[in-house]
């Protein structure tokens, strides 16, 4: 297998775009024709050939992309990468379940040499050879954590774990659906989803922190969750909101196949051994609604969804005021067929 | 001035269940205003507390000194502002021992800013108690420029930074001691919904 990697970009002008295999691919995060939410974990052990759940940490065709515009966005705002000062350990941590498992999942792209605490990492296709000591920050240009969560899609939370409860204390945050990092540090698994509505009254962030501070080493978990995004945009920060915000007003009938996305993130759950810590990725997978209909199963299903979630949900995830369009967009796609059970295409 | 009473809120959003005397233990006191009156009604409950407490009053116009003075707490110290009475209360926060209780009444803005001070000097949250009184204004941080603007009382209001008009939301950061202001006019800019008093 070979990755074609892109070159594209994900403001500006937007050249982002889907393959046909990386569309066949796209993580659709609905089983069924409705939403609501869910502790929806299961265990992070391979998927479906090719699929984006087959590989501990997924590299794909956006792989070199994303980078790209991850240091963009870290040299216009460094507090996008924060490690409070008891979390170097769970940076090592990370950075060894990295490297050990992409140079494994991925030799052609990816080689890690260790000659006790000597490492040699080679990253192929960033161009990247480092030597350096472990544990020994001094021999990295930077940090472990934001070391290797410049070379890994998606952003990685390390949550650390005391008086039973769960807090964000160090984090790589630049591709976020709409949450400050710099704000949220140092808060608790509660305070830190404090804004979602309706989750708490159902018991759901009570029964995930349950099974989280459970969670054992060599048994990660994973979940889908899911909001939309006009633009391929993976830079939709707080911070920025009023640099993006007005190009939310700028779907209409005309456009919105192009310019409106399903912004799919794969939440992968990690027990660090060292630290006791839990790393968190959360990597964005972004597809338009025209590559998306290009699924018959899809663009039923994602119709059905979007037409009967509730006004809170629609208002939370941010794309209420476009609703009726993405509806209109979607309808001729809905033939009333019945669906095929699970994520995948048909 | 009474006790305020909140509304629900978020889970992130502070509650400020009261000041309850733990007996003649060391203790740091920071008053604020009307704060000042939580400090009497727990003296009233145990008059020990006072014995090895730090009291500090920050009387921001609302003149208590004299009867706070007449506690016998065995430091008592009138400061003009919290950041005037900033450096000495890190001194004592430094110097606590074990078995400190911290004692915080008045505004959000000043209970904000004086429990984050006490966390990052490792004073463990089961030893901070806080009670509001008074001015239900809120300290607020600006999530694009980051400034923080002080006693902020509308919805929604401009950042005295950046000059962006924010929204207030009720999403509290412990750490910075502040509630997060959002651009209220992002996607449509120059629309801005009518300016409300903020409410309890």
């Amino acid at each position: 297998m070979t990755i074609q990697f892109h070159d594209e970009t994900f403001r500006d002008d937007y050249t982002f775009h889907n393959s046909p295999e990386g569309i066949r691919r796209f993580p659709f995060p609905f089983d069924q024709d409705s939403y609501m939410y869910s502790v929806n974990l299961e265990p992070h052990a391979g998927g479906k050939a090719g699929s984006p759940f087959e590989k501990r940490f997924d590299v794909d065709e956006h792989y070199v992309a994303e980078m790209r515009d991850r240091a963009i966005t870290l040299a216009e705002d460094p507090l996008r990468c924060q490690s409070l000062p008891h979390m170097e350990l769970a940076g090592w941590d990370f950075l060894e379940l990295v490297m050990v498992s992409k140079s494994e999942d991925y030799p052609e792209l990816f080689m890690l040499n260790r000659d006790g605490d000597r490492w040699h990492w080679i990253n192929r296709p960033l161009g990247i050879e480092q030597r350096f000591t472990f544990l020994d920050a001094t021999t990295l240009p930077c940090g472990p954590m934001e070391y290797i969560t410049r070379q890994t899609q998606g952003d990685h939370a390390l949550l650390d774990q005391r008086d039973g409860n769960l807090w964000m204390d160090a984090g790589m945050v630049t591709s976020q659906a709409d949450w400050s990092l710099d704000f949220d540090i140092g808060m608790n698994f509660f305070e830190w989803h404090a804004p979602v509505p309706k989750a708490h009254e159902l018991g759901v962030f009570q029964r995930a922190l349950k099974f989280l501070l459970n969670l054992q080493q060599g048994a990660p978990s994973r979940r889908l969750n899911w909001t939309m995004t006009v633009n391929p945009r993976l830079d939709t920060s707080p911070e920025n909101y009023h640099k993006w915000g007005p190009e939310k007003r700028t779907v209409a009938p005309g456009n919105v196949g192009a310019k409106q996305y399903l912004r799919v993130e794969l939440q992968t759950l990690w027990r660090l051994p060292r630290s006791n810590a839990i790393a968190f990725p959360i990597r964005c997978y972004l597809c338009s609604l025209e590559d998306l209909v290009t699924v018959p199963k899809w663009g039923r299903r994602l119709h059905r969804v979007l037409r009967d979630l509730p006004d809170e949900l629609a208002e939370y995830k941010g794309f209420a005021v476009n609703r009726p369009v993405i509806l209109d967009y979607l309808a001729p796609f809905d033939d009333g067929a019945p669906t095929s059970p699970g994520i995948f295409p048909d | 001035m009474p006790r305020t009473e909140f509304s629900p809120s978020i889970t992130s959003r502070p509650v400020y269940p009261g000041l309850t005397p733990q007996g003649a233990t060391p203790a740091i006191m920071l008053a604020e205003g009307p704060g000042a009156e939580a400090i009497l009604d727990l003296a009233a409950l145990d008059a020990s507390v006072m014995d090895l407490a730090h009291l500090i009053y920050i009387p921001a116009g609302h003149d208590a000194g004299l009867r706070l003075a007449a506690l016998g707490a065995k430091m008592y110290r009138e400061a003009p502002s919290y950041a005037s009475a900033l450096e000495r209360y890190r001194k004592a926060l430094a110097d606590a021992r074990m078995g400190t209780t911290l004692y915080l009444a008045g505004s959000e803005g000043m209970i904000g800013q004086a429990v984050a001070e006490a966390l990052a000097a490792g004073l463990p949250p089961e030893a901070i108690q806080t009670e509001h009184r008074g001015t239900i204004a809120r300290r607020m941080q600006c999530v694009h420029c980051k400034g923080v603007t002080e006693n902020v009382t509308i919805d929604p209001f401009l950042c005295s930074h950046c000059g962006l008009t924010l929204f207030v939301r009720d999403h509290f950061s412990r750490r910075l001691g502040a509630f997060q202001g959002v651009c209220v006019d992002a996607e449509t800019p120059g629309i801005v919904p009518e300016v409300q008093e903020i409410k309890p």
